[in-house]
């Protein structure tokens, strides 16, 4: 699909021929699979993974899941969002002019979701209702021969990371006083049965507050391995 | 070279009231800047005056009608006028809105006279009742012919007769001729010099002197030596395309297979002239009436592909308009229109040379199958349940947002680059509500929040909740707060009343934007 922009991103300090045969070879397998463009503040946290669906619980993380690729000149969409907020989307970095939205799609919605998936890189999605696990498989399944991602934003059967705000605070107001300044909230990842990933970002710019906190994991692989 | 010329008075006036579907006879001006530009026959009896001011001009005739100046439209409506002359004489020229140019059709018609006589029976016969005619050996002459006829009437000036056609015409004529005229005539008075033949005696060199190159163009004129020609125009080619149907069609799926190559052939005919169409009117007729008719603008250009989607679209809403009204339809509603459809008309209404649109050199094919990928999904949803996220200016987060339709151009849009004093500062809201929910705030004695209209908040907000569809839905605390901001927006013209935006964190640590105003709480946007 963009293989003219992805030629220029090539890293000179490689040899160009290893490369393009790392490219062909990620062709070859098939379009999932494939990274997409991430915003760097969540890079390290939730690498995007075409064909892959990701569940979160936040407007502001949907958009930002959706701006590294939008930033990269993809397109980028959002089904059944009736609240989408422009404003914050470019200012999160999503390129409007390159923003699909079907804020109600109704009872298409599962069409309508089909459909964008096939032309768009990133489409958000806010199903209307509790999804059985068939409906599901049908977007999966058209997922995976597309290389597109799919953020919904709501619950969904199966996902390969859920992306969850468990602490969130802002700092600026007071009683009366100040203004909305800086937001800063703990997310979780939660991918399968693994203990949950956390780190701490920060609005607007969604950058990490600290370097990648994940000590559990990392004392119990060193316990084990010692073991 | 004999000359014609078609003179329609105030021609401005004419338009504009045709425009506003008003009577002719009313008085009427049109206004530039406040002061009265143009004025017709009725109000010019009440003593209605060019360049008078709008407060003398109604002064003088309180029902007078004010229309706005609007250069386009004179010249837009117009348009019909030439095409009439052309069709009796090619080769006109509009010298400016109201006035045009032919040459003299001679012979063909009998004499000069009958030749007037038809063009002012073509002229009244489409709608214009104010027209004259004058014709002469040169331009100067001929206008000035036209302007001395009657209504519906005409002046010819034989050959060679122009010196005494104008000898005994005031100075004043010069007027039309904008604002060096107007110095001109101011002079000449002072001057003594009251008729244009005053001034087509004196010596040549003299006026030069005196008066300048123009004074000595318009004694030349005023002595009927003036070397004035006209440019005719060539005829604007027709561009538009029409698909007729025998026996008429009902379905919406045949119709859009078989405007299919009336399209392209729209499109080529453009290509053609190296243009491109940015906004097409698409008209469907039934029974010899059109019963459909829209203008459909694109954000690029279109394409045959796109003018097949739209008239599919518009064919299709025509259809289920007594339907729901949403963009969601019953699918068997789709496909059925009302009335058999036996022509399809594509008219350019925008178009802009083909240069300014040109595709870089390797294509777009990324954003081509995008579009062709939307296209289908307004095929299932409706064309304008798919939206393009735009910003514009405004003071509350939905007014800061407009959703328009995919494959529509954004128009009436607010600049962005304006302060709007009021506005919330801060990071934008990833939540806009629109239209807002209700909302209530008390303060710590559980009493409503209230907002003076000098802005003074009645208590510190303790508590909210969104009010809506649960009654039971818990209040949650306030851990901090900030505003009010202020605002009273259109309050010159009835608007909503003065209100206040405060911004509110909830022990969760989410924050809210919500707005007070004269009938109560509610919630516009969320920081989510």
């Amino acid at each position: 699909m963009s293989s003219a922009r992805s030629v220029a991103t090539l890293d000179p300090g490689r040899s160009v021929v290893e490369q393009l045969r790392e490219r062909v070879a990620a062709m070859e397998r098939r379009p999932a699979g494939e990274p997409v463009a991430t915003l760097p503040g969540l890079a390290d946290l939730v690498p995007l993974h075409a064909g892959s669906t990701y569940a979160v619980d936040s407007a502001s993380l949907a958009l930002a899941l959706a701006a590294g690729a939008s930033q990269a000149g993809e397109w980028v969409g959002f089904a059944g969002c009736t609240d989408f907020g422009a404003e914050a989307a470019a200012e999160v970095g999503i390129e409007l002019s390159r923003t699909v939205l079907v804020p109600d799609p109704g009872e298409h919605w599962l069409e309508v979701t089909a459909a964008l998936v096939d032309v768009l890189r990133v489409v958000v999605l806010r199903p209307p209702a509790t999804v059985d696990e068939r409906t599901a498989g049908i977007l999966d399944s058209r997922l995976r021969t597309r290389s597109a991602v799919l953020v919904v934003h709501g619950r969904w059967p199966r996902v390969s990371a859920r992306l969850s705000v468990e602490e969130s605070g802002w700092t600026g107001p007071t009683s009366g006083a100040g203004q909305l300044e800086e937001r800063r909230a703990r997310v979780a990842v939660h991918r399968g049965a693994r203990p949950p990933q956390r780190a701490d970002l920060s609005w607007p710019g969604v950058r990490p507050v600290a370097p990648l906190v994940d000590p559990l994991t990392d004392r119990q692989v060193r316990e084990i391995r010692r073991a | 070279m004999r000359v014609m010329v078609v003179w329609c008075p105030d021609w401005s006036v004419v338009a504009a009231l045709e425009e506003a579907d008003r009577s002719l006879r009313a008085p009427a001006a049109v206004l530039a800047a406040n002061v009265v530009e143009v004025c017709n026959g009725p109000a010019r009896a009440e003593g209605v005056r060019r360049g008078q001011r709008r407060r003398d001009a109604q002064a003088r005739c309180p029902e007078l009608l004010l229309l706005p100046a609007n250069p386009d439209r004179d010249v837009r409506a117009f348009e019909p006028v030439l095409a009439v002359v052309e069709d009796l004489r090619p080769g006109v020229a509009a010298l400016r809105p109201g006035l045009l140019a032919v040459r003299a059709p001679g012979s063909w018609y009998g004499s000069e006279t009958a030749a007037a006589a038809t063009a002012c029976q073509a002229l009244v016969e489409t709608g214009v009742w104010d027209v004259r005619v004058g014709i002469a050996d040169d331009l100067f002459t001929a206008e000035q012919a036209a302007r001395v006829a009657d209504v519906q009437s005409w002046t010819v000036v034989p050959p060679g007769g122009s010196p005494s056609f104008l000898r005994g015409l005031p100075v004043h004529v010069l007027q039309d001729d904008g604002a060096r005229g107007r110095e001109l005539v101011g002079l000449l008075q002072r001057l003594g010099l009251r008729t244009l033949g005053d001034l087509a005696d004196l010596p040549g060199d003299a006026v030069e002197h005196r008066l300048g190159a123009y004074g000595a163009t318009v004694r030349r004129r005023a002595r009927g030596e003036d070397p004035t020609l006209f440019a005719a125009r060539t005829p604007p080619p027709e561009l538009d395309a029409a698909v007729p149907f025998e026996p008429p069609l009902d379905s919406v799926e045949a119709i859009t297979f078989s405007v299919r190559t009336t399209a392209e052939r729209f499109v080529t005919q453009l290509a053609h002239h190296q243009l491109v169409a940015t906004g097409v009117r698409v008209e469907a007729e039934s029974d010899g009436v059109v019963c459909s008719s829209r203008t459909w603008l694109h954000p690029r250009h279109f394409t045959a592909r796109d003018l097949v989607d739209r008239v599919h679209w518009q064919l299709q809403s025509a259809g289920s308009t007594s339907g729901a009204g949403g963009s969601l339809r019953a699918r068997k509603q789709v496909g059925v229109v009302e009335a058999p459809i036996d022509r399809v008309r594509f008219v350019p209404e925008l178009v802009e040379p083909a240069a300014a649109h040109g595709e870089a050199l390797w294509g777009s094919a990324s954003d081509d199958l995008v579009e062709r990928g939307v296209a289908r999904v307004q095929g299932m949803v409706g064309f304008d349940a798919v939206r393009r996220p735009v910003l514009q200016g405004g003071r509350s987060p939905a007014a800061r947002q407009a959703l328009v339709p995919w494959g529509e151009r954004a128009v009436d849009l607010r600049p962005v680059d304006r302060p709007w004093p009021g506005r919330v500062p801060g990071p934008a809201p990833v939540r806009v509500f629109a239209p807002p929910r209700a909302a209530e705030v008390v303060d710590g004695a559980g009493r409503e929040v209230r907002v003076t209209d000098r802005g003074v908040v009645s208590g510190e907000p303790r508590h909210f909740r969104v009010a809506g569809r649960a009654e039971g839905t818990p209040w949650q605390p306030v851990t901090a707060w900030a505003g009010p901001w202020p605002t009273d927006e259109g309050w010159w013209s009835g608007g909503s009343g003065p209100s206040a935006r405060f911004q509110v964190v909830g022990a969760d640590g989410r924050a809210w934007l919500l707005l007070r105003a004269a009938e109560g709480w509610s919630l516009e946007a969320g920081y989510d």
